[in-house]
């Protein structure tokens, strides 16, 4: 179980295989440099969680899992002129940072009850069954995939919703699970939205307001 | 039934092009500059009487939050900071807003920050919405590019920046004073306030932070006129509201109707009734997850807006509504959100940090029914020392449900206590043996 409290996970782990160097590729460069750019001069720290996200980008790119080894916490820490230990507490505070190893596919199944209601419970078992994964933030012997529980996606008339990496798949049940982790290993991206074919969030069967708008 | 020509969000669906030219067509950015020409305290005032009461779960006035804003600058800049961090669970308004209809958000900042004397905003996006933030940013984009935000926004001579900023994975940054600590770079851990974000708020600048929605209805209201849309809803609880309707009705939906509506015709009309016949309703959380839930019998008739929600010990909050019907285990929907609160809790407050992981563990133990009778007055109590003793409003957030589930169902916990021991004692006379 995930824990945001006390949680440890800072890559102190000696089972985490940490790099032992780490540099930011020209586009992790060029993208730290346009985030700083939003904020005031001497405000660089706010684009900390950007500067994360470029670094956990980078690590996907690089070695097929996006996760943000110890290492690269210090660059950040070093570009943004922030003290190392205040960008470990961000990496370890928020939830969407890696900072353990990561399969290819990141599952993040939602569990909290508006998805509970509508089956995540199927979501979840349908996941483990063909991922052969049994606890939680663990990775699937042959590094397809890491499954998380995640808490409410804010996609809650659509549920029950699995996220994978970026992208949500709403309106699930397990055979649809099945079919779109078929795909995933295959190496396609199915379109994201819902599996029923509903119109974003409007009922299921088509809009009954908004009819007479016209563009 | 609202009429389509009184709804503001026109594309909530996306069927439509959300890019600037279609959200021209649909009427936005229209005269953006005449609004601008009635002055700061012209708009102020309009939004006062419009009645807008804030969209992201407080329903504080907007028009008088803006008005806390100094009306001379003292040398620090002033700022908008956009909520669009979007995680109360049931709640997934604001994702379409801002997917479908960014234009409407990007204008209501540039009209919001005039009016506050801020020339830059940011909007803070909750990071699990990827794709929404690219429509956003895309159509933050556009708006540049048209001249519409920027220097001399419109053609006013007001010069506005706006800039997407994306969270990563923390609910308590839907607080405001988290929120702010996070945009800054630091761990979302909520301020005390006093002093409020109005006078110190981003880097000690005065702040004012508001919902996505809040903000998106401002250019209809300054458009249409306060007189309209005060004249939609009821007394007090002006407007119309997004809801979003998930659980277990026929069809789940997002749909925009007029405060007030009755909870029955809402979930009626647009949402094919409940599963299985209105009947087998259970319960309802009608205001996202950190609202007390209400039973059947209130649900009959009780009518969706602020003050009304608040009359029956419940609360609108961000208008999402749970349904529940008879086939639900409503201690484990319960002990879900004490799972999602523990894990959400941001540690500052030791009531919540250690107060949540409490009653998570009782009521797992209530779900089996592996307690006495007596835990559940000990429960309630524990939720009362917990609520209005941190922080920010997430230990109240966390009390709430658990005493809205005893305060409504506390024989149904009951009956689960008898079971269990039922359950037990002959293996425990078996053991005795």
């Amino acid at each position: 179980m995930a824990e945001n409290v006390g949680d440890g996970s800072t890559g102190e782990n000696p089972q985490v295989d940490q790099p032992t160097h780490f540099e930011f590729d020209e586009q992790s460069r060029v993208a730290i440099d346009a985030h700083c750019a939003k904020y005031p001069p001497g405000r660089q720290a706010s684009a900390v969680i950007a500067s994360l996200y470029e670094v956990q980008k980078q690590m996907g790119r690089q070695t097929g899992g996006a996760w943000v080894p110890r290492v690269a916490m210090d660059k950040v820490a070093e570009r943004l002129g922030m003290a190392p230990i205040r960008v470990y507490e961000v990496a370890t505070f928020y939830l969407m940072f890696n900072t353990t190893p990561m399969g290819r596919y990141h599952l993040q199944i939602c569990v909290t009850t508006p998805c509970w209601l509508r089956g995540s419970d199927q979501v979840e078992a349908a996941c483990r069954k063909v991922t052969g994964i049994k606890g939680w933030h663990e990775t699937s012997a042959d590094g397809m995939f890491t499954m998380s529980e995640v808490e409410c996606l804010g996609a809650c008339v659509n549920a029950p919703v699995l996220q994978v990496d970026d992208d949500f798949y709403e309106d699930m049940d397990g055979p649809a699970v099945e079919a779109l982790l078929a795909a995933l290993a295959r190496g396609e991206r199915p379109k994201p939205g819902s599996m029923i074919g509903r119109q974003t969030s409007a009922p299921e069967g088509g809009p009954t307001t908004l009819l007479t708008v016209t563009e | 039934m609202l009429d389509d020509k009184d709804r503001i969000f026109t594309n909530l669906y996306g069927i439509h092009d959300w890019g600037i030219e279609g959200a021209r067509k649909r009427g936005d950015w229209d005269g953006t500059a005449a609004i601008l020409a009635r002055g700061r305290d012209a708009l102020v005032d309009e939004m006062k009487a419009s009645g807008l009461r804030g969209r992201g779960g407080a329903g504080f006035p907007t028009g008088m939050k803006w008005s806390f804003m100094p009306k001379t600058s003292d040398g620090r800049p002033s700022y908008l900071v956009i909520n669009a961090d979007e995680s109360e669970p049931g709640t997934c308004k604001d994702r379409d807003i801002m997917r479908h209809d960014p234009h409407k958000l990007v204008e209501g900042a540039l009209l919001a920050s005039f009016a506050m004397g801020a020339h830059a905003s940011y909007i803070y996006i909750r990071g699990e919405f990827y794709n929404e933030a690219l429509n956003l940013q895309a159509a933050i984009d556009q708006a540049y590019e048209a001249g519409l935000i920027g220097k001399n926004a419109c053609g006013s001579g007001w010069d506005f920046d706006l800039y997407l900023h994306r969270g990563a994975g923390a609910y308590i940054c839907g607080e405001e004073t988290a929120l702010l600590e996070s945009l800054e770079g630091k761990k979302g851990m909520p301020r005390l306030k006093p002093p409020f974000p109005a006078a110190v708020g981003l880097y000690g600048c005065p702040t004012t932070v508001n919902n996505v929605e809040s903000i998106a209805v401002v250019p209809t209201i300054l458009r249409r006129g306060a007189a309209w849309f005060s004249a939609l809803g009821r007394p007090k609880n002006a407007g119309t509201k997004l809801f979003c309707i998930s659980g277990h009705v026929n069809k789940p939906c997002n749909v925009e109707e007029e405060l007030g509506i009755p909870l029955r015709e809402l979930i009626d009309t647009y949402c094919g009734g409940v599963r299985g016949g209105w009947d087998n309703l259970l319960a309802v959380i009608p205001g996202g997850s950190s609202v007390p839930l209400l039973p059947k019998s209130i649900c009959d008739t009780v009518l969706m807006d602020f003050d009304s929600l608040r009359d029956v010990k419940s609360g609108l909050g961000t208008a999402a509504v749970i349904v529940m019907d008879k086939s639900t285990d409503l201690i484990a929907a319960i002990a879900k959100l004490a799972h999602f609160y523990k894990h959400e809790s941001c540690g500052q407050c030791t009531p919540c940090r250690e107060g949540t992981g409490w009653m998570m563990r009782v009521m797992n133990r209530m779900v089996q029914g592996r307690a006495e009778l007596s835990e559940i007055d000990t429960l309630e109590q524990v939720t009362k020392q917990i609520e209005g003793h941190t922080i920010c409003a997430l230990g109240d957030a966390a009390a709430w449900p658990i005493q809205g589930l005893i305060r409504h169902f506390r024989p149904v916990m009951e009956d689960r206590i008898a079971a269990y021991k039922r359950g037990r004692s002959p293996a425990m006379a078996i053991a005795a043996e």
